[in-house]
């Protein structure tokens, strides 16, 4: 029943089709199993798991998005930092973050478990939001609105890093979310510092 | 009918090693094609040095345009040109030289390749005089010089009209009875690789012309989310051309060097077919915390419904080593668990580059691949030096090491000349591939510190909010940039072999069996043969009685160990997914 003992360069007369020995039975077998298992992860972190990049998708105009960004700043300002707005939304509010080359507008200023729906969106050209330390990842395109259920687990003072190319001064695009605890208030410059060089795994 | 006959034979030649029948034109195609990849990989290894001294923050070489700029000409020269080259090269050698069959069209073969090298010329020109600032992957609304994509459509249809006469070849050489049966499994994996680079290339050309006609103002825009979707169709599934050749370049190589036994057609042609049906949805790997698509869409297609090109690969990663054992052990190498492996020609850079390209291919690129393109897995690694570090493992020390491996052979096979620095080249495979082995680690470990991947400064020093990263972060670039030197002078010294070789090398001269001789493989001088009654000792093996070690027992534990390391490092990064923010 054997093929008669060839390489990969010989041409293979005759019939070929034969079974396969056990061991690549089993071989194929577990790693079928194993893809099975691979593909049931993503549909059960839908069900169970807290960390999705589903969100609400739309199209929308960049102009029309940066103009809602615009009035967004206006309704909820609160100081200022280098010149950027901090803006501090009500807990479940639209909050809106533009990115365009080489800024992001404005600063957020959340609370540490409490929810919103964070609208990302590009004024120019692709962007990538970056959320530092946590490495949390996603993509901006200009004309489409992404929309994320966030609710920030831990309080401190983060990072928005570009990391889509985005032209000559993309290195310099760093923007800023300061996240407050349940009572409103910093958290402690010494929790801050943790959090900003070890908050890595 | 002698007539007819003569001048067709005197196009041929006999190769004094294989006694394969070896076409005039075909060689001249190879020949070209092999020195144009190994240009382009020299333009690549030298912005590779200049990036990666510019990634390793403490050096920090590159002023901002030039790192930039070098990193679209390296995309661009090590990921089209230096590797679509090289399988052109592949596709020539496999349809004519392994089946004793002629070109179809050489001529059209030989336009074909002036086509893509002035294509290619000019990308190169845009792209060095800044014309094309618009990185390898030139998402719109950036916006380059309108040559440089026509230089891109030049080059795909040369490629395309170029796979098109492989196919033709191959029926042409099928109608003549050039051979008996079925294809050789290398051939049939070279046709694999034909057959997912016409997908590709055809989605390249609907992408880049509509932004060739936006470039030059016909077209109003190019929908930016659309655009990556058509383009990764391009991008990523030019990177399985290069999976699909490579394992083909595995079974031929294994054969050459180890006579590695195909355990089973069925198995092996059937993980060819599951490529060729299911990898090409990996282009939805980039997209998978876009915003244009739902999870639905992106779970079936970055899973390659149900994980099928994995199964695939995880089929080849068994049968590749287990074809080595088994050709070993039938040739009475036969000593406990390993010794075929430790018996085994290390010497043989085609052989320790096939071995490298499969270990470092399997248990650092697939696992980190198939991890890193979970859908929310992506989200800790998007963008971060964590993919630059998957894909080097897989089209450099994969690809690029098994190319290198097959280039030790085709020197005495396609171009008659003796390996120059014979001393060198045995060591090359070890250093190139270790070198990408540190770069791949130390990227990854700095992406998973959210490290960006393209990206001039991470010291921020210009930007209005400071970013300080973890200090361990130094040490991981320092890792990624003593590993990529490491590479590039490896990746130089096969330049220099491969140039010093082909174009002032000894000629293989006299034919000189069962010695092992400066500048000629093992596997040609002293070529693996099985014992007469070969196929009585492999019925014994395949014994019943025998058990599931009867054949293979050193695969199968070497399989375990892989399949092990894979579900640690898949479940490690779900557990790091979990100490995220709450997002969905």
């Amino acid at each position: 029943m054997l093929t008669k003992v060839h390489t990969g360069l010989e041409p293979v007369a005759g019939t070929w089709w034969h079974p396969a020995h056990k061991a690549e039975k089993v071989w194929v077998g577990i790693a079928f199993a194993w893809c099975l298992v691979l593909f049931a992860m993503m549909p059960l972190w839908h069900w169970k798991g807290g960390q999705n990049p589903s969100g609400i998708r739309t199209r929308v105009d960049p102009r029309a998005f940066y103009a809602r960004t615009t009035e967004f700043v206006k309704q909820y300002k609160v100081g200022d930092d280098k010149g950027f707005p901090i803006v501090q939304p009500p807990a479940g509010a639209d909050v809106y973050l533009t990115a365009m080359t080489y800024q992001w507008y404005p600063i957020l200023q959340l609370q540490r478990n409490v929810t919103y729906r964070l609208h990302l969106s590009a004024l120019d050209f692709n962007h990538g939001f970056s959320l530092y330390p946590l490495n949390v990842n996603f993509q901006i395109i200009p004309g489409y609105d992404y929309a994320l259920e966030v609710t920030p687990t831990a309080a401190g003072d983060f990072r928005i890093i570009c990391n889509e190319f985005c032209g000559i001064g993309h290195h310099t695009m760093v923007g800023r979310v300061i996240v407050l605890d349940e009572s409103g208030n910093k958290v402690s410059d010494r929790n801050d510092v943790t959090l900003r060089v070890g908050g890595t795994p | 009918m002698t007539a007819a006959v003569s001048p067709i034979a005197s196009l041929f030649r006999t190769c004094p090693y294989t006694q394969k029948k070896v076409h005039k034109d075909a060689e001249y195609l190879v020949k070209v094609n092999a020195v144009v990849s190994v240009v382009s990989l020299l333009v690549g290894a030298i912005a590779a040095l200049l990036l990666v001294l510019t990634r390793w923050q403490a050096v920090h070489l590159l002023p901002a345009t030039w790192y930039y700029r070098l990193l679209g000409v390296h995309g661009m020269n090590m990921l089209i040109f230096f590797i679509i080259y090289f399988e052109m090269a592949v596709l020539w050698f496999t349809s004519t030289v392994l089946l004793d069959a002629r070109p179809v069209t050489p001529r059209l073969g030989k336009a074909m390749f002036g086509l893509m090298v002035l294509g290619s010329l000019l990308v190169e020109w845009t792209q060095f005089s800044g014309r094309a600032d618009v990185l390898f992957t030139s998402y719109p609304p950036l916006k380059a010089h309108p040559v440089f994509y026509l230089g891109v459509i030049l080059f795909a249809v040369g490629a395309l009209v170029v796979v098109g006469i492989f196919f033709a070849t191959l029926t042409v050489a099928k109608r003549e009875k050039t051979y008996e049966g079925s294809l050789p499994l290398v051939v049939y994996g070279a046709m694999t690789a034909a057959i997912i680079a016409v997908i590709t290339l055809l989605h390249g050309a609907m992408i880049y012309v509509p932004t060739f006609l936006w470039s030059v103002g016909l077209i109003p825009a190019v929908d930016p989310q659309t655009y990556r979707l058509f383009w990764w169709a391009l991008g990523h599934s030019s990177q399985q051309i290069n999976v699909a050749a490579m394992v083909a370049i595995w079974y031929m190589l294994g054969g050459l060097t180890v006579g590695a036994v195909v355990l089973n057609e069925k198995v092996s042609r059937s993980a060819f077919v599951l490529y060729i049906l299911f990898i090409s949805m990996a282009s939805a790997h980039h997209l998978l915390v876009d915003p244009g698509f739902g999870p639905a869409w992106k779970i079936v297609n970055t899973s390659y419904f149900m994980y099928m090109a994995v199964l695939a690969s995880m089929i080849h990663g068994f049968t590749v080593p287990a074809g080595m054992e088994l050709g070993m052990r039938l040739r009475g190498y036969t000593d406990g668990l390993f010794g075929w492996l430790r018996r085994a020609p290390w010497g043989d850079p085609g052989f320790s580059a096939t071995v490298l390209s499969v270990i470092v291919f399997g248990f650092v690129g697939g696992i980190t691949g198939v991890t890193i393109g979970t859908e929310q897995i992506n989200i800790i690694v998007h963008n971060t030096l964590r993919v630059p570090g998957h894909f080097h493992s897989t089209v450099v020390s994969g690809t690029a090491t098994a190319f290198m491996g097959a280039t030790y052979y085709l020197i005495p096979l396609v171009f008659r000349k003796k390996v120059a620095y014979w001393k060198a080249a045995q060591w090359q495979p070890y250093l190139f591939a270790g070198g990408i082995f540190l770069l791949s680690m130390g990227m990854t470990f700095a992406g998973s510190f959210g490290v960006p991947r393209r990206h001039w400064d991470i010291s921020f020093s210009m930007s209005p909010f400071d970013v300080q990263f973890n200090p361990t972060v130094d040490l991981v670039l320092a890792v990624m940039g003593i590993g990529g030197i490491l590479a590039v002078i490896g990746a130089l010294i096969f330049i220099a072999i491969a140039v010093k070789s082909v174009f002032f090398g000894e000629p293989i001269g006299e034919l000189q069996m069962g010695v092992d001789v400066p500048g000629l493989p093992r596997g040609l001088t002293k070529p693996p043969t099985f014992p007469p009654d070969v196929d009585a000792i492999n019925e014994r093996l395949h014994a019943p009685g025998r058990g599931i070690g009867g054949v293979t027992p050193g695969t199968l534990g070497l399989v375990t160990i892989f399949l092990m390391a894979f579900m640690v490092y898949y479940f490690t990064n779900w557990k790091l997914l979990t100490v995220l923010w709450k997002v969905g």
